[in-house]
């Protein structure tokens, strides 16, 4: 195959999967709006929050979110709002749901981004470790310590985490998000480690399953057998060990961002975790419509971004790809 | 080799305990949820009460033996529940092949991307449903890693020389997927079970601590780590004891269905 028709074939597979992307999204949004709907209740009603209702008021939010209209065509201009930034008014607070989001984002993200630092530069250098030394006593004990840790609850872990530093040693703040800059980033520590716990002893889990399977390979016998040195044959191992380490790592940005959840409301914290939760049990529709639509895309996006990277980083997939 | 078999031994003490105080909880702790707001809050180590009292002078180790119920049988019910999805849909996929395989999986995929916590929070939370909605909104949530395992083991048992003969004898589809496959597929499917159970009591405590699931005045293990969080300076043990329990229950359970998922390999390896 010439490498010009190859790479049309590389170009055609990333527009697939970007229509794939936008299809997808569609399909959740379409779920997302359809939550009004699902609530149980009338939902101008549930619009209306716990104000004082009359027929006029009900007549009146009716009219002004097109209640009346077809179901369809209901869709379509929540929809257009949508893209157009407008995810309608919050029902607890009476501000525009994009102005809610817009701080509570920032914490979410810097939370999440920590959390993913956190788990590359521990998580995947133990890994390696324990693969390496498969077998022994620190392979033994931290792969024990991972499987608790895959099944440990955030909040728990949390909670307790925040009893020994916050309360009994007294080394980190217990509650809220700071005030911007280092305090932000102090106040993030603890919530940002209990995060990473978890996802951490998955991604350890990965990078060790892959580290061993590339070790098991038939080239590496052949490597060492030809008398090279360790080290170049543990740098090509870990190169092709790398590749679905990689994939691992972007969907666990996806679900660090939808993980946040638990975190925000064990440390109190202000980002749009915490903030789901509570328009949940209040019925606030529109900011529960947003958020979810928002997780939505972002794991899309990584999820997509990493099929990318992925055919960009793995000669073997681009030859897949292109076949 | 005696390290091995120490794992069960070691994991079952926990899971005994929890499980007399799941069955026996009315016995045990009959007054659990007696409340005594005169008393309020008491620290760890007060008369009578070992591990304290809460906000509204109810025993925290008492709250904890009856909360033992409601954060195991919901997980249990949803591990049955799944992998009795897995176990039909499973073996359907990995049987016929074609496109049955490819609808299924597509699903499984599709069910297997979404953030669990939030997916739950927000059915279970708009629809209002109480407990047992939960538990049938994360039976489907769970069930497509079921749906993916089972399909991978009867997809290795295709193969193999004893489906020929089955089907050179002429039985029926349903008659060598349930009868010839399935036994040779349950083995591991308890080990998935037993790990989907430490999920699902994972993923239910979580719920209830954001107070969905059980009833406020009710006693469960997440609803009491919710309530304990404002009374961290005041009495800890209304945190670290409901919070260990979670975690150590979580852990045994894992490692016990860890330990069987090995062993039944390591057994088909063999073979």
């Amino acid at each position: 195959m010439s490498s010009a028709s190859a790479r049309g074939s590389v170009v055609r597979f990333v527009l697939v999967r970007l229509a794939a992307t936008v299809v997808l999204l569609l399909a959740v949004s379409f779920v997302v709006f359809s939550l009004l709907h699902l609530t149980p209740g009338d939902p101008a009603r549930n619009l209306l929050g716990p104000k004082p209702s009359s027929p006029e008021i009900l007549a009146s939010i009716r009219a002004q979110y097109h209640l009346d209209d077809p179901f369809f065509s209901q869709y379509f201009r929540w929809l257009g709002g949508v893209l157009h930034g407008d995810f309608g008014r919050s029902i607890r607070s009476d501000t525009p749901v994009t102005e809610l989001l817009a701080d509570r984002v920032v914490v979410t993200a810097q939370l999440a981004f920590l959390a993913f630092a956190m788990t590359v530069l521990v998580a995947v250098p133990l890994g390696i470790v324990a693969a390496v030394r498969a077998g022994s006593t620190i392979d033994r004990t931290m792969s024990v310590g991972a499987i608790i840790g895959v099944g440990a609850p955030t909040y728990a872990v949390g909670l307790i985490l925040l009893y020994v530093f916050g309360v009994s040693l007294d080394l980190f703040p217990v509650y809220g998000s700071g005030d911007g800059g280092l305090d932000r980033l102090w106040h993030l520590v603890l919530p940002a480690v209990t995060l990473a716990f978890g996802v951490g002893a998955l991604v350890f889990k990965l990078t060790r399953t892959a580290v061993l399977g590339e070790l098991d390979q038939d080239y590496v016998a052949f490597a060492v057998s030809r008398g090279l040195e360790p080290r170049r044959v543990r740098t090509m191992v870990l190169r092709n060990a790398f590749i679905p380490v990689i994939t691992s790592l972007g969907l666990v940005f996806g679900f660090l961002f939808g993980g946040t959840i638990l975190v925000e409301v064990t440390f109190a914290l202000q980002g749009i975790g915490s903030l789901l939760a509570s328009s949940v049990t209040f019925k606030d529709i529109p900011v529960v419509q947003a958020i979810t639509l928002l997780t939505a895309a972002v794991i899309a996006l990584t999820a997509l971004a990493v099929d990318l990277i992925y055919v960009g980083a793995d000669p073997r997939v681009r030859a897949r790809v292109a076949r | 080799m005696k390290r091995v078999s120490l794992t069960p031994i070691l994991c079952a003490i926990p899971l005994g305990a929890v499980a007399v105080c799941v069955v026996g909880s009315q016995w045990l702790v009959p007054d659990a949820k007696q409340q005594d707001i005169l008393l309020g809050v008491t620290p760890a180590g007060t008369a009578g009460h070992p591990f304290g009292t809460d906000q509204l002078g109810r025993d925290i180790l008492q709250l904890a033996i009856a909360g033992a119920r409601s954060a195991v049988v919901g997980p249990i019910a949803i591990a049955l529940g799944s992998m009795l999805i897995g176990l039909l849909l499973g073996t359907f996929a990995g049987y016929f092949g074609g496109w049955v395989d490819l609808t299924l999986s597509k699903y499984a995929d599709l069910l297997l991307a979404l953030p669990t916590t939030l997916i739950a929070l927000v059915v279970a939370g708009l629809v209002d449903g109480g407990y047992w909605v939960t538990v049938l909104v994360l039976v489907v949530l769970f069930s497509p890693t079921d749906i993916r395992m089972v399909r991978g083991s009867v997809l290795a048992q295709t193969t193999r020389p004893y489906i020929e003969s089955a089907r050179v004898l002429g039985l029926g589809r349903f008659r060598i997927m349930f009868r010839h496959i399935l036994p040779n597929v349950l083995p591991v499917a308890l080990a998935t079970m037993l790990l989907n159970v430490a999920f699902a009591l994972v993923a239910m405590s979580a719920l209830s601590f954001l107070g969905l699931g059980v009833g406020p005045g009710e006693a469960d293990w997440g609803r009491q780590l919710a309530d304990g969080r404002d009374l961290l300076g005041r009495n800890s043990a209304a945190v670290i004891l409901p919070g260990m329990l979670i975690i150590v229950t979580a852990a045994a359970i894992n490692l016990l269905g860890d330990w069987l998922q090995e062993r039944f390999e390591r057994r088909a390896a063999q073979r």
